[in-house]
């Protein structure tokens, strides 16, 4: 870590900023970690309960954007400092972001409680694991300021979108099976594309994280290296989705159902 | 020359075409007071018709850097400089070069505005040319061109005949420009012109100084990071006397590849 600042009011708001941003992800960890258990235990009070956490988190958001504003009009940071400050800015709407997912997953999961179990919820729980995992790890390499371990975590992002096909094919084959299925398939299925986007969030924030070490943008260009491409074309292969929230999920989950119905390996036996 | 450009490759400094574009260069230009060093072996291009700028800490050797590229250095008492500094290719040290004819081409404009107080606007402009023994044949002319060029005209020319002193601070420093360009120099050295100026008069030098970029190759030494970061091409930060790190504006208040001007630019230091 750099050396501390000569003018130690410079340096306190510095220090706020990332206190007030590890403070919003241990928020959003809480929130996916208490709707996981609100979905396996039942437990619908404690996903309501678990909504309010976002408010905190939005609070923190314009707190941290007012910081970041005060501190570029008044201290014109450069170097480490400019690129700490432009990552906190979009950082701050990545954490928002999940925390929103996070209202989502407890809406879904109240309305899930008041129908009789589907199956048991454990891939979703595992897949919420890992997303959240990620973001743990995210933070960790942010405080640490280690751009190779906030690397890795990009690598894992594709280990949660697996999961994610895995659900969904799963569910697929119970609404085949009984039309009935489909309130709460298609309600499980939500869920695990939010936890999905929270993990692609997480991604934003450890690419974010290089960038403030290294001074390397890896966002998009990165993705194409490490997979040996060439054109455009892979690019948006390896794009994570980056749909505005209203259009996404139905387009997405439309293209999702047509490739998945395609697929003869994604039928049940 | 190309052996400063092997240094500052070595040094790892990202500067396409140095070798072809630069007006000026020190090659491993150390300069003493009495017995103590102020420059240690500064090697750096100083690129056409780019702006230059010099940061660091008081004491580093920021001024003494340009006052070795016009030779006024040595005009003080004790003072001295070892190695070499290039104009197109050719010492300024020779020993045959006049040091008058090398301070004509590499012009100075100072800290402090300092226009002849009681000579007219004018005269002002006119004071180098007539120094020189220089007799222009359309003063008229010259002297409605280079207060054009010096962002001045518009002001001042309805007060021509009205002394140097009665103008403000800004234009004071505008008409010391002005009297600089009127020798028509190849190189501008700016040693902090902008230090005793408000805002305003201060964005209004940088706006020149971004305009005469097209004529002129400009060197500014300057206390202000901020200033350096919205004037310069080209970044050289010094230390201890010692260049620490040359590169691409953009790059050093970026990403900084030396520690000590990391420290430096986002005030970690002393």
């Amino acid at each position: 870590m750099p050396r501390l600042h000569t003018d130690r009011l410079y340096e306190g708001e510095l220090r706020k900023i990332r206190e007030m941003l590890l403070m919003m992800g241990a928020k959003v960890e809480e929130m996916l970690s208490h709707a996981m258990r609100a979905l396996i235990e039942r437990d619908t009070e404690l996903a309501e309960r678990t909504l309010y956490i976002d408010r905190q988190i939005n609070r923190l958001e314009m707190e941290v954007d007012d910081l970041c504003l005060r501190v570029l009009a008044r201290r014109q940071p450069v170097a480490s400092d400019l690129r700490f400050v432009t990552m906190a800015l979009k950082v701050v709407t990545d954490l928002e972001r999940m925390g929103d997912l996070g209202v989502n997953i407890c809406e879904r999961v109240v309305e899930l409680n008041e129908e009789p179990p589907l199956k048991p919820y454990v891939e979703v729980v595992n897949m919420a694991e890992a997303a959240q995992e990620m973001l743990r790890e995210a933070l960790d390499a942010f405080v640490a300021g280690d751009a190779e371990r906030a690397q890795a975590i990009v690598e894992r992002d594709s280990k949660v979108d697996a999961y994610y096909g895995a659900i969904f094919r799963e569910l697929l084959t119970y609404m085949m099976e009984n039309p009935r299925n489909i309130f709460r398939a298609t309600r499980v299925q939500s869920i695990a594309k939010y936890v999905e986007r929270i993990a692609d969030h997480a991604t934003n924030v450890a690419e974010m994280v290089v960038f403030m070490v290294r001074g390397k943008d890896i966002r998009h260009v990165g993705k194409l290296e490490r997979r040996g491409g060439s054109g455009k074309g892979e690019a948006e292969l390896g794009r994570r989705s980056p749909a505005p929230p209203e259009a996404a999920d139905s387009d997405a989950s439309l293209r999702d159902v047509m490739s998945v119905a395609r697929a003869p390996s994604s039928r049940r036996p | 020359m190309n052996d400063s450009v092997d240094r500052l490759r070595a040094r790892g400094a990202r500067v396409e075409a140095v070798e072809a574009s630069a007006k000026m260069s020190a090659a491993e230009l150390s300069a003493w007071f009495g017995d103590k060093q102020a420059l240690r072996s500064i090697t750096l291009p100083l690129i056409e018709r780019k702006v230059t700028a010099i940061i660091g800490p008081s004491g580093c050797g920021k001024s003494t850097f340009i006052r070795c590229l016009n030779r006024m250095h040595e005009v003080v008492a004790g003072a001295r400089a070892t190695g070499d500094v290039l104009l197109d290719g050719k010492s300024v040290y020779g020993a045959d070069v006049d040091p008058v004819r090398v301070r004509r081409r590499v012009g100075m404009v100072f800290q402090k505005p300092n226009p002849f107080p009681t000579m007219s606007v004018r005269d002002n402009v006119l004071a180098g040319l007539r120094l020189s023994g220089i007799d222009p044949p359309d003063t008229d002319a010259l002297v409605e061109e280079v207060l054009g060029q010096a962002a001045l005209w518009d002001e001042v020319k309805d007060a021509l005949d009205r002394p140097g002193g009665a103008l403000s601070g800004g234009q004071q420093q505008r008409l010391c420009i002005a009297r600089c360009l009127a020798l028509e120099p190849e190189v501008v050295l700016m040693d902090e012109p902008c230090s005793s100026l408000d805002p305003i008069a201060t964005a209004k030098i940088e706006e020149l100084i971004h305009d005469l970029r097209d004529r002129y190759t400009i060197v500014v030494v300057t206390h202000s990071m901020q200033q350096a970061a919205r004037v310069s091409d080209y970044t050289a930060f010094f230390y201890l006397g010692e260049l620490v790190e040359y590169d691409h504006a953009d790059v050093i208040f970026t990403k900084p590849s030396d520690p000590r001007t990391e420290d430096y630019i986002t005030g970690r230091f002393g």
